[in-house]
């Protein structure tokens, strides 16, 4: 037996969450470099499994499998493909910046505050929930998928809930209440979803009598497991839903603002950077490849819906005059995109969307850090508190502006990259939603610019005048998080080269082929 | 002696004699028995301890003489299933009246623990402040002394403390441990009466809030008679339809595969009226004890009133009791009519779930909101119950296992937030508790993640456990309704892990007591069974598929 690989990237994480939790009160100030220690063997182990991985060899690699709840017909089944193996590289390479971004942000209040904020607690919760996300991009069995996805609501919720930022425009009070609200709100929409999939999963149990991913989607691709068009596609609706809101899709999408809106920065940047991919890649890998005929049937009112969520989450982001929820609803819009190549069925589109995930990652932490610590500087989120910062803290005000570039895709930065393989793929097949989905780049451009201009630049406010610019935390943070942006929107072929064979056998399970070019078509 | 003699004024003597001489002595397996026989033993010894034992040396004689009988009894057990009396010997014991089998042995174990664990939360005697120097425990100085009265206080400044709740509990499991066993009506009302009547007296022996622990004790006594009045008219019809009261003999009749039908019988038996309007009687007596909608009425009331470690115990084994005794009885007694029980089990199934679910929405009491979330779980059991499969057998037996060491768990935890009333049972004084209480809050944040089916948790397990087993047999619908009714009842759990982490604590709030090694262990052994059912459930999933038939 080899080396269980794929185990230990997630439980070194999950090793380090007990570490840390058990640090003792008295010097609750180790318990960050602790946890930093622990994301960061963590990363080594992800480089690690990325070395290994071979692009071109089979379908799942690293796999193990034991035998774990025989009864229910559970299996410990891990393997990752290229999709998995390329978001479970992003989530460790960005957790050691959300640990580093939010240094100080658990540090207890000054003494007379009455808010509680145990250090420990949050860097456990942070690698708890890295722990459960590798896991879910890795694991093949459907109920430990299901676990793993349900499970991680809980640290989140308590991430949420109980470690909001300090700027709040109506005082501390309204903050806590308005924090307790959106992690509620969070949890009940995700648990809501994850029921829902949880009758799916049991539907999909008593149709196929087991949980193996590799098992079902052989039964159905040579046709030995067969299954009603209806029971398919209740099942599918069933896993769909969970994915929907997880990622989140319009009209299903409404807790995403509150929860990044009210968390402190490092965790919206947990949620909207890594837990919420999750939601995209299980409909890559569950919803295509367990149910290919009703992701066929489903296709138009998916990609309407995706849509939808580009143009109307760019539409309120326009129109928002808070910094972290405007990043929200842009992140709206570019799920939008991501769910639109998913279900374009061209390889295209779905190389695409899956860049798009890594990229957004990065893209969405280098903005939002670099807003986090805008923030904190000036203790609101308000954008028309803050005006001429590029004069007082100009290397802030740049990365600032480099985040922001990358989120409306400027060409050159990895963002562009994918967005442009999305709408490619997308017109290849349906040209009308191409169309429309380009808006959503237009009105990108409009919230991006618009806000780099009220807050950065104009007459410097007074309140903004003495903000010191970036500290050597804040730039190690920012840094490679750039270096990698345009690193990947010169030269994204490592990461392509990794998905690619992943997504045609994706499409091969559906059944679609890339539509043929017109002019050799029409030969 | 020829035939004529029948007719003739004399006959002889041996003719006379011969029915007498055919009456065989009962036959009773006192080893297959065992469990149930010791814990009665241990019961009536406990009377005599009362009667016998200075007062000073009663608590400890009766503490050690339950737990040792009820460990004994749980061995008992372990023994019979290792012999093989689950599986392959499983048989009818006792002259008929109760079957030795699978069901029967793992329920008696499961009660058996529970017991033993809510015996520990019986015995705490550190969280209610010394009463002039004595430790006392959450039962009443004297029962029969008037709340407020000068009795009442004489027997406080004394130091009285309720032993006798010791054998009351051992007298309760006895009849729970014969309940589920029951194999004839009969059998079955005895033992409904005999674990019923300890705890309507138990639930009125609460120390402080003695009239609402009053109150409640007659509110259960009250509609409990009634509920048992039900389902002895249910066995009275039933007997008229069958001609008698043994299980196997009225599965017989209602198959309509009895042999040897007796000739003086013969014109009413089978008569489906009789056979419909009965078993819906027993069976509403069941769900009464069950707490299932709309038979539901009692339980919030009893919850709140009754002392929280006879809640707890309560909750636990009485459900496990009367879920035993009901699949005993739709699946040996009535599996002929099923295709008439099922759509009416599916009502109440889906009435219970979200009945439950969305009243408990709008509680402020902890001990009620625990109270409606028992009857949305005693839903999700139904769904279980309704599989009518093996599976569906073994799915109810693993959710009792799990389901009763969370409530018990649960139960012992808020015995633990107490103010100067005693406990601080309403939900706004909980507030704030994960900072003063970090620990407590965490146990406690754990019981409802079971209770809400988080995965990782027993709760998980057993919900997919019933809703698979559901599932396959057919009602997937009430699959559907009972993770409708899951997210709902989701809800309530997570608003007092908000409560508890969110909000901020009350300067007047509660303080958590500091419990005694009994308390500790009961809470122990609930997060300990939690987590293990729910991380690795197969062990367990194992033997509840083994205990899974039923004998006949």
């Amino acid at each position: 037996m080899s080396f269980p690989l794929l185990t230990a990237t997630a439980a070194l994480p999950a090793i380090g969450a007990v570490a840390t939790a058990a640090v003792p009160a008295a010097r609750r100030n180790a318990a960050k470099p602790l946890a930093l220690l622990f994301s960061l063997a963590t990363l080594a182990l992800a480089i690690v499994v990325l070395i290994r991985f071979d692009p071109g060899g089979g379908r799942y690699q690293l796999t193990e499998s034991h035998s774990w709840i025989k009864d229910f017909g559970v299996r410990y089944e891990l393997g990752v493909d290229g999709i998995g193996v390329a978001l479970l590289a992003l989530t460790a390479l960005l957790i050691p910046f959300v640990i580093l971004a939010g240094w100080n942000d658990a540090d207890p209040l000054e003494t007379g505050s009455k808010r509680w904020r145990p250090t420990q607690g949050f860097f456990a919760l942070i690698l708890a929930v890295e722990a459960m996300v590798i896991l879910s991009f890795e694991a093949t069995d459907v109920f430990l998928f299901y676990i793993f996805f349900e499970a991680m609501l809980i640290p989140m919720y308590f991430l949420i809930g109980g470690f909001g930022d300090r700027a709040h425009e109506h005082g501390e009070e309204a903050a806590s209440t308005q924090r307790s609200y959106a992690a509620v709100k969070f949890l009940l929409y995700n648990l809501v979803g994850g029921l829902i999939m949880l009758a799916a999963v049991i539907g999909l149990y008593v149709v196929a009598g087991n949980f193996s991913l590799t098992e079902i989607a052989q039964a159905r691709a040579d046709g030995t497991l067969h299954m009603a068009t209806g029971t398919e596609r209740w099942l599918f609706l069933g896993f769909f839903f969970a994915f929907a809101v997880k990622a989140p899709l319009w009209p299903l999408h409404t807790w995403l603002p509150n929860a990044m809106g009210e968390a402190t920065t490092p965790v919206a940047v947990l949620i909207t950077a890594v837990v919420d991919k999750v939601g995209t890649f299980a409909m890559l890998r569950f919803c295509l490849q367990l149910f290919p005929e009703a992701s066929k049937w489903a296709t138009p009112v998916i990609l309407v819906l995706a849509v939808i969520s580009i143009v109307y989450g760019a539409l309120l982001a326009v129109g928002q005059r808070d910094i972290k929820r405007l990043v929200a609803y842009a992140s709206i819009s570019h799920f939008g995109f991501i769910i639109l190549g998913i279900f374009a069925m061209t390889s295209q589109g779905q190389s695409g969307a899956t860049l798009y995930m890594v990229n957004h990652g990065i893209s969405t932490a280098a903005l939002m850090l670099v807003a986090g610590f805008l923030i904190s500087r000036r203790g609101s989120r308000l954008i028309a508190d803050y005006g001429g910062v590029q004069k007082v803290a100009p290397v802030l005000a740049g990365t600032f502006l480099i985040g922001g570039l990358a989120t409306l895709s400027l060409p050159g930065l990895a963002p562009f990259v994918s967005e442009f393989l999305v709408l490619v793929g997308t017109f290849a097949r349906y040209p009308a939603v191409g169309i429309v989905a380009t808006f959503g780049i237009v009105l990108a451009a409009l919230y991006t610019l618009v806000l780099y201009q009220r807050t950065m630049t104009g007459p410097v406010k007074p309140e903004v005048s003495a903000m010191p610019d970036l500290r050597a935390r804040e730039l190690v943070v920012v840094t490679p998080l750039i270096v990698l942006l345009i690193f990947l929107g010169v030269y994204p072929k490592p990461v392509t080269d990794i998905v690619n064979p992943a997504v045609k056998q994706t499409l091969s399970d559906v059944h679609k082929k890339d539509p043929k070019p017109e002019v050799e078509a029409a030969k | 002696m020829s035939a004529s003699a029948v007719h003739s004024l004399w006959t002889t003597a041996a003719t006379a004699a011969d029915p007498i001489s055919k009456i065989d002595t009962p036959k009773i397996e006192y080893g297959q028995l065992s469990p149930t026989l010791i814990v009665v033993g241990a019961a009536i010894a406990g009377v005599l301890v009362e009667a016998f034992v200075p007062r000073k040396y009663r608590y400890y004689a009766q503490l050690i003489l339950s737990a040792v009988a009820l460990i004994v009894a749980f061995v008992a057990v372990v023994l019979l299933a290792t012999h093989g009396y689950g599986t392959t010997k499983a048989r009818i014991a006792a002259m008929g009246a109760i079957a030795v089998d699978g069901p029967a042995l793992f329920l008696q174990g499961t009660m058996l623990l529970a017991a033993l664990v809510g015996l520990f939360t019986f015995a705490e005697r550190r969280l209610d402040p010394e009463a002039h120097g004595a430790r006392v425990d959450s039962f009443a100085a004297q029962a029969a002394s008037v709340p407020g009265s000068e009795s009442e206080q004489a027997a406080v400044k004394a130091g009285f403390t309720t032993t006798e709740v010791f054998p009351l509990l051992l007298f309760a499991v006895a009849g729970m441990l014969v309940f589920p066993s029951a194999n004839d009506l009969l059998t079955l009302f005895i033992a409904l009466e005999v674990f019923s009547l300890p705890l309507y007296l138990l639930c009125a022996l609460a120390r402080r809030k003695r009239l609402m622990s009053q109150e409640a004790a007659v509110k259960y006594f009250l509609l409990g008679a009634f509920a048992s009045a039900f389902t002895l008219f249910g066995i009275a019809l039933l007997y008229g339809y069958a001609g008698s009261v043994s299980y196997g003999t009225i599965a017989q009749v209602v198959d309509g595969t009895l042999q040897n039908v007796n000739p003086a019988l013969a014109d009413t038996m089978g008569n489906d009226a009789l056979l419909l309007v009965g078993a819906a009687m027993i069976v509403m007596g069941l769900l009464f004890k069950v707490g299932a909608v709309p038979f539901h009425m009692w339980t919030p009331d009893v919850y709140q009133g009754a002392p929280t470690p006879v809640t707890g115990f309560m909750a636990a084994a009485t459900k496990v009791a009367a879920f035993g005794a009901l699949l005993r009885l739709l699946y040996v007694v009535l599996p002929g009519l099923r295709w008439d029980w099922r759509p009416v089990m599916w009502g109440v199934a889906i009435i219970t779930m979200l009945g439950g679910a969305i009243v408990a929405i709008t509680q402020t009491d902890i001990k009620r909101l625990l109270a409606y979330s028992s009857i949305a779980h005693a839903g999700f059991i139904l769904a279980g119950v309704i599989a009518t499969t093996p599976d569906g057998v073994s799915s109810v037996l693993f959710y009792l296992a799990a389901y009763s060491f969370v409530t018990i768990g649960a139960f012992a935890v808020v015995t633990l937030v107490r103010d100067a009333g005693g406990e601080a049972t309403h939900l706004s004084k909980w507030a704030g508790l994960g900072r003063r209480s970090p620990l407590v809050a965490a146990v406690f944040a754990v019981f409802l993640l079971a209770f809400a089916g988080i995965p990782l948790t027993s709760g998980f397990a057993g919900k997919f456990a019933v809703f698979k087993a559901a599932a396959e047999g057919g009602a997937a619908p009430l699959v559907v309704v009972g993770v409708i009714s899951s997210a709902i009842a989701a809800f309530f759990y997570i608003r007092v892990i908000v409560l508890m982490f969110f909000s901020e604590p009350r300067p007047d709030g509660p303080t958590v007591a500091v419990p005694s090694m009994l308390t500790v262990t009961a809470i122990a052994v609930g997060v300990a069974v939690t987590l293990v059912l729910g991380v690795a459930p197969q062990y367990f999933l194992d033997l509840a598929n083994q205990a899974g038939v039923f004998v006949r």
